[in-house]
């Protein structure tokens, strides 16, 4: 009789383990607070943060006129820290044209196709990253928003993405980002994971790098068949990040070990 | 006539290696929560399995357990240390914990190292294969008995 109340009382927990297995807001924690105070130190000071050379390069390309329309970023887009202000706080962001959500890299791309009629630049090209770096730092400080209803279905389809087992070692994300950050893998401190600081200077890169150039070396861990840069598959998970980590202050560019 | 081969040759050869892997799975019995006998029908070196263990881009072992193995540094905190192994678990018990722990632990988040079936998504370099040969877990399964204290 103990024995059936016990187990009973084992199966309550882990019912509820599992109805609990997303982070609560109040349970967000950027790794930023896990690092060493070196590395800290490296994010805290401008001078100190090699992502502000790629931020120097975007900031000289958001004036630099390209493609066939030869127009800059600045002709239509003006003052970046006014007209940028918040933009990567709220991206991926849905886009009515393409009825799916567009993350930052995208919306540089949307706009060197249709306004400067020019060529989308690539994934981890020194170009978008340092665009996309200069874009990013004027939301420095803000909250991650994560509100428009139009982007539940992707958050859904990349909630699915991070709770599901793949890969020959049969792990999801949520095995070691809700369920064990702190923990320490191969000697490193578990993260929650969080698209707060990105493009990120990355220690382990020794450069600068995307969210979705992150969330595929996790996948190669995992031993999983990646998903190609861009893909709606890492949007989505994007996406699911950005709810996951609503109200969580921008770092970007942050450092990461 | 001559195109039209082309595709049955590049299929064959693009599932061959599934194949054999599969077919190189070996049969085994599970009695209650152990394998009692070798995969390979033969006794796993010790020395060869510290090895195995102790190479993180081979057994993976230390990316989350840590042990008295200490030649692998930087180990993990996420799973039981391992020393005392061989005092906890019988060789039999071990080597069913390896080949696929999720027949004893169901949420469990080790790897089935013997086990190709009711994986998705797995990488093309890794399809259809376990993550150690039959050989390999036996010569862990040899080491992981020994850590006696």
């Amino acid at each position: 009789m103990r024995r059936a109340v016990l187990f009973a009382a084992m199966l309550a927990v882990i019912g509820s383990l599992a109805r609990a297995s997303d982070l609560p807001p109040d349970k967000q924690r950027s790794s930023y607070q896990d690092m060493a105070p070196a590395t800290r130190a490296m994010q805290d000071a401008d001078t100190d943060n090699p992502a502000m050379l790629w931020v120097l390069d975007g900031e000289a390309l958001w004036q630099t006129k390209a493609g066939n329309a030869g127009r800059a970023c600045a002709d239509c887009h003006g003052d970046a820290k006014q007209s940028m202000r918040g933009t990567a706080a709220r991206h991926p962001a849905f886009d009515e044209k393409l009825n799916a959500p567009v993350n930052l890299e995208g919306r540089i791309n949307i706009c060197r196709t249709e306004q400067q009629q020019t060529a989308p630049l690539p994934y981890e090209s020194k170009e978008l990253l340092a665009l996309s770096a200069y874009v990013a730092l004027q939301s420095r400080g803000l909250p991650i928003e994560s509100r428009d209803p139009r982007l539940e279905p992707a958050i859904s389809a990349g909630r699915a993405e991070f709770m599901r087992r793949q890969g020959q070692l049969n792990l999801g994300c949520v095995h070691c980002h809700d369920q064990r950050f702190g923990e320490k893998l191969a000697g490193s401190t578990i993260p929650q994971g969080h698209p707060n600081g990105y493009p990120i200077y990355r220690l382990e890169w020794q450069t600068l790098g995307s969210l979705q150039r992150r969330l595929r070396n996790c996948l190669t861990g995992m031993r999983a068949d990646n998903y190609p840069l861009g893909s709606p598959e890492l949007v989505a998970l994007e996406t699911y990040l950005m709810r996951r980590a609503r109200g969580m202050t921008v770092e970007s560019p942050a450092v990461r070990p | 006539m001559r195109l039209s081969v082309i595709p049955l040759v590049t299929l064959i050869l693009s599932a061959a290696p599934t194949a054999m892997a599969q077919d190189a799975l070996r049969p085994y019995t599970i009695d209650g929560d152990a394998i009692s006998t070798s995969l390979t029908g033969e006794d796993g070196d010790p020395a060869r399995g510290r090895e195995i263990v102790a190479n993180r881009l081979v057994g993976l072992c230390v990316l989350c357990h840590s042990g008295p193995f200490p030649e692998a540094p930087l180990q993990g905190t996420l799973a039981p240390d391992l020393k005392g192994a061989g005092t906890r678990w019988s060789i039999g018990q071990l080597r069913l914990r390896m080949v696929d722990s999720s027949r004893v632990m169901p949420d469990t988040i080790m790897p089935a190292y013997y086990r190709i079936d009711h994986l998705v998504r797995v990488a093309p370099a890794f399809r259809g294969k376990p993550v150690l040969t039959a050989a390999q877990i036996e010569d862990v399964v040899a080491f992981l008995a020994t850590l006696k204290e």
